[in-house]
């Protein structure tokens, strides 16, 4: 291929940019060949990136004990490098327990390091390996419950799309499935009078890309907003393993939809309760997510550490 | 009810949509149509994305049935349009081909992907 001398010199500017980062040039959010993953509302995510919720909003289902929260939530997240990231959450919650006045205030901090180990293009899967640590005192303990001890949790995402799948399948291949699976350990079995078990959290997301419909299988003349839509159900449950509790099962299931424009996305779910223990009626989640990464390319959307 | 500093990041955020204007290349529709079937073979696929994007770091590549590699021209950025890639084709029979693309848009992102569309006798 031929280039011309004042095409190749008007480029070196990007040349020399992508040579001094990363061989690939950036990838940023949620990418594994022809799929975008977005970033969900409940379940984890299977990629690092530089992105931004701010915030997600969360009308939980009534309680069990009949108690009724507001949350509103916090999230950053910053490649450390092309394939390593961390996350910073912070929540604020407002809590309305029945015959008692309400009170708000922080829930917690948590930080999450990730290590995105493996992505294969061709056939859509990305995965990542990392610990997610709920950090002691780090919230009103005694008005709002949050933690008085520190949690450790190893965890393993994974996305995979659908987009390999014969052409004779072709209604098919815009779905995509993410999951989530993590362990707590909490460093105190007791406290406050409360028994800590070792939980086994595990969630998914099954996604049917409308984007990836018209833009990689057949366009059917979606134009904007409807070709950005992400129609999804996630669903994610905690089970207890120990300590006198072993078997007992909380989750939601969140029907929902997801808006993913060139800077940001939009996401809406409805939360429903699996079972008693979970709570009762509906509930509601809304976030606002950034792409640093694109808002941001030349600084704070890059990784901090570049190959 | 949001906290101060969670609103300042917002209009920080505020001021830095609009600014930087670039951000990752989605395609928007093609010529021929993704998934499309025409009636003659046309004369070059063009395809229209999102952002503008870099005729250095970009490309697209034809396969026909069988997936056995078509010659083509390279695809080159279009004149006066940054967002448009056109790739020229060789006279083409029916059939079914498959447009594989990769773009850089401006400020580096990387997409690619893939489509079929087909001439039909």
């Amino acid at each position: 291929m031929y280039i011309s001398r004042s095409a190749a010199l008007a480029a070196l500017p990007l040349a020399v940019a992508l040579a001094s980062t990363d061989p690939h040039p950036a990838a940023g959010h949620g990418f594994a060949g022809d799929r975008f993953f977005p970033a969900t509302l409940l379940t984890d995510d299977p990629f690092v990136a530089d992105e931004l919720s701010l915030p997600t909003f969360t009308r939980a289902p009534t309680a069990a004990d009949g108690s009724q929260t507001l949350d509103l939530d916090f999230d950053i997240s910053k490649r450390l490098t092309p394939e390593i990231g961390i996350t910073l959450s912070q929540g604020w919650q407002h809590l309305k327990s029945p015959g008692a006045p309400a009170v708000t205030g922080l829930t917690g901090f948590s930080t999450e390091l990730d290590w995105q180990f493996f992505k294969d293009a061709q056939h859509e899967a990305t995965a990542v390996v990392g610990l997610h640590t709920s950090w002691a005192h780090t919230g009103r303990t005694n008005a709002l419950g949050a933690d008085d001890f520190t949690t450790l949790s190893p965890l393993v995402n994974f996305g995979k799309g659908f987009g390999d799948l014969p052409d004779t399948l072709p209604w098919l291949r815009p779905i995509a499935v993410t999951g989530s699976l993590s362990l707590d350990v909490p460093t105190k079995t007791q406290s406050n009078g409360d028994t800590h078990p070792n939980n086994f959290n595990y969630g998914f997301a099954f996604e049917y890309s409308l984007e990836y419909l018209q833009h990689h299988v057949k366009d059917i003349g979606l134009g904007a907003p409807f070709d950005r839509l992400i129609p999804l159900v996630e669903m994610s449950y905690s089970t207890a393993l120990n300590r006198g509790l072993g078997g007992q099962t909380i989750g939601t299931i969140q029907p929902g939809i997801i808006w993913a424009g060139q800077f940001m996305q939009i996401g809406a779910e409805a939360i429903i309760p699996i079972n008693r223990a979970s709570g009762h009626g509906l509930g509601a989640m809304l976030q606002l997510h950034f792409y640093l990464d694109d808002i941001f390319p030349n600084s704070i959307g890059r990784p901090i550490f570049s190959r | 009810m949001i906290p101060r500093p969670a609103l300042a990041l917002l209009a920080l955020l505020a001021v830095g949509v609009p600014a930087a204007a670039r951000a990752h290349a989605f395609l928007d529709h093609a010529v021929p149509p993704v998934g499309g079937t025409v009636a003659a073979a046309p004369k070059e696929v063009r395809l229209y994305f999102s952002e503008a994007v870099e005729t250095l770091f970009s490309g697209a590549e034809l396969t026909g049935a069988g997936g056995q590699a078509v010659a083509t021209a390279p695809a080159t950025v279009a004149a006066g349009d940054k967002t448009q890639l056109v790739l020229p084709l060789p006279p083409l029979r029916p059939g079914t081909y498959r447009v594989r693309w990769h773009v850089v848009s401006v400020d580096t992102h990387r997409t690619e992907g893939d489509f079929t569309f087909e001439i039909r006798p």
